[in-house]
């Protein structure tokens, strides 16, 4: 009853072995080719939050002689980040613009070279070093999606003051409808974008775990290589690169 | 399973990647200099244009080094770079159109 396998494809057009395509495994140039179709997508947001961005006024437009220094939140231009992220945990009320995203930047990077140093560890196929540092990028990534957790319910949550509207009304935090710190456009682009962001680096933390369980369970040693330590960390570096791209251009401009 | 403890443990050369590392948080910190720093009133510009330098800067170093598209063939390297190359005209065509309408028309 058995069933000879054959290829619907003529023998002249099967890749017969050699030196591989571009002198890369085929799943290696497939995740560079994925990560390329992501740059795709979130250029298509960073244009997103440039037009609109753009399409609002400035604040020196609305208000004459409003500084930097005398800058006061307002729904009809666009706020300046470090007035409005500028909370740390455990710190209540301590003024301190953008030193909690900071952080989550530097842990961000720090899990960047410990997956870099797994990437290494793999082509030296040396097991022990591979776990170790997955596990050191494994628990980079959830602390800085707590982080991010926690970031994102203090915006939510808003101010104690709050910000009063013309009609006397006081709204409090960023929701998609109404928003504190600006125009709800605002929170609108920072749940959406840090939010993809954020999914991303969630499905890269259940990818390194995957790794971590197959080297810890000999996968990778059985199968002679350790190439998936370095597809999936490819991955993750991108998720990290993303990141740069968000800092500047959501907290920093 | 004596014959992979028989194998000769090869030291790790890692001395690179931490000095990418080290790039990366000096530049992180020079930005955060930057932003507090600037005076952002006069130099608005000046302060995005240093910004944007030094994120492609830490980009550089991240898929340089990080992820070792330097080290792989040049028709690797231009698969991946070239159509980057033109997303980001894309992104500064479309920014710099974006400038000529305003939200109101949207509202």
């Amino acid at each position: 009853m058995a069933v000879e396998k054959t290829s619907v494809n003529p023998p002249h057009l099967l890749w017969q072995g050699g030196t591989q395509p571009l002198k890369a495994g085929y799943g290696k140039l497939m995740m560079w080719i994925f990560l390329l179709s992501d740059v795709f997508t979130f250029s298509g947001f960073l244009v997103t939050y440039g037009m609109i961005r753009f399409g609002y006024p400035t604040f020196s437009e609305v208000v004459a002689g409003m500084t930097h220094k005398t800058f006061e939140f307002s729904q009809l231009y666009w706020p300046i980040p470090e007035k409005v992220f500028k909370a740390v945990p455990l710190l209540h009320g301590v003024d301190a613009p953008l030193v909690f995203v900071g952080i989550m930047t530097f842990i961000l990077i720090f899990s960047s070279v410990t997956m870099v140093l797994a990437v290494e560890a793999g082509h030296r196929r040396d097991k022990a070093d591979v776990e170790k540092w997955m596990l050191w990028t494994i628990l980079g990534g959830f602390i800085f999606l707590s982080s991010q957790a926690w970031e994102w319910s203090h915006f939510i949550h808003g101010t104690e003051h709050g910000l009063t509207l013309e009609d006397g009304t006081t709204i409090f935090g960023a929701k998609l409808g109404i928003n504190e710190y600006g125009p709800p456009n605002f929170a609108n682009l920072f749940f959406f974008i840090t939010g993809f962001h954020g999914f991303h680096v969630f499905i890269g933390v259940l990818l390194n775990i995957m790794v971590f369980y197959n080297a810890a369970n000999n996968v990778y040693e059985k199968r002679g290589h350790y190439e998936m330590v370095e597809k999936v960390g490819l991955y993750w570096h991108f998720v990290d690169l993303v990141w740069v791209f968000v800092f500047t251009f959501f907290y920093l401009v | 399973m004596a014959e992979h403890s028989s194998i000769e443990r090869q030291k790790p050369n890692t001395k690179h990647l931490w000095k990418v590392f080290w790039i990366l948080l000096v530049l992180t910190a020079l930005e955060f200099v930057v932003a507090f720093t600037i005076d952002a009133d006069h130099y608005k510009w000046t302060k995005i244009g240093i910004f944007v330098f030094m994120t492609i800067v830490k980009a550089y170093y991240i898929v340089g080094i990080f992820m070792h598209l330097g080290s792989e063939t040049k028709s690797f390297i231009w698969t991946i770079v070239l159509p980057i190359i033109f997303v980001l005209w894309l992104i500064v065509a479309l920014l710099v159109e974006g400038e000529y309408f305003g939200i109101e028309k949207f509202f």
